[in-house]
């Protein structure tokens, strides 16, 4: 697979978007893969107690997840050089099996130096955007 | 309770080794639904150029985590845990970390503020690998919600 051009694309340029689900199962496995075993993400009851509507997916579970718009289009996971995000809403897993779901999309929002591009990701959930200034510096070819 | 300014700039010691596992890279990308085949296979990740398999861009969080509970627990800062959320996550990948990697995070506080009753800190970590190349800068802003009634 060959890098994408720098030639290939302009601001405002966009991503193919993707819809990605989160299940109660998904949390868990996440909580066990990253060592985040925050109770907010696996225990209703104590998700609830502290006012949550139900456990909530982990931030770094919807921010790892949403990269993968970026990846996935630039097929090399190792370009991203530089991701930040910030959480502004809580994501509710609900028990059921089709869980919860986010879409999400980004386009190119700025060119650099060097061949390098600033994309730009929008992650929405229930018509909410659950984060902000989620932006992704990578690194295309010439 | 405003967070002494005194605490920007104080560095704690180096964390003892990470050795970065294929497996744990396998586990992470499975676990982020990712089927990327850099992830997965060798070979895959050696004709992107890369010496063994890479690891996704959060993957830092992993090795970072732990280092920030030193700055989380320390009892000179006095933060309250339970009142402490993740506000903001930035990752610099220098490079991508791989399987193989042998690195040791070192946490230090960047910066402190506070709004509305609430204490923001902005922990940084340095991921360096044991030859001592910069491999990642991860920025985690920990807001910790103010105890009054405006919070």
């Amino acid at each position: 697979m060959t890098l994408v051009s720098i030639s290939q694309v302009h601001v405002g340029w966009e991503l193919p978007s993707q819809e990605f689900m989160f299940t109660r199962a998904d949390l868990i496995r996440y909580a066990g893969a990253s060592g985040d075993f925050n109770i907010i993400h696996w225990n209703e009851r104590v998700a609830k107690e502290v006012g949550l509507p139900s456990v909530i997916a982990h931030g770094m579970l919807t921010m790892g997840t949403v990269i993968r718009v970026v990846t996935d289009w630039l097929g090399d996971p190792g370009k991203v050089i530089e991701y930040s995000a910030r959480f502004t809403r809580p994501i509710p897993v609900p028990d059921t099996d089709e869980g919860t779901s986010i879409k999400v999309s980004a386009k190119i929002t700025e060119l650099l130096e060097n061949d390098q591009a600033v994309i730009t990701i929008s992650a929405i959930h229930n018509e909410v955007t659950v984060l902000a200034k989620t932006v992704a510096t990578v690194q295309l070819a010439p | 309770m405003a967070i002494n300014q005194e605490f920007i700039g104080r560095t704690y010691p180096p964390t003892e080794i990470y050795s970065v596992g294929r497996e744990k890279i396998r586990e992470f990308a499975s676990a982020l639904g990712d089927s990327a085949p850099c992830y997965f296979d060798v070979e895959a990740a050696r004709s992107l150029g890369y010496p063994d398999l890479i690891a996704p861009p959060t993957f830092a969080i992993v090795v970072t985590m732990q280092a920030g509970g030193q700055v989380i627990h320390d009892p000179e800062l006095a933060l309250d845990y339970t009142r402490v959320v993740h506000g903001e996550q930035r990752f610099v990948q220098h490079r991508p970390i791989f399987a193989g990697d042998e690195i040791t995070s070192t946490v230090s506080v960047d910066s402190i503020r506070s709004a509305a009753g609430n204490d923001m800190i902005t922990v940084k970590t340095e991921v360096h690998a044991t030859d001592g190349e910069l491999v990642s800068t991860v920025y985690s802003l920990l807001v910790s919600r103010g105890v009054g009634e405006a919070s």
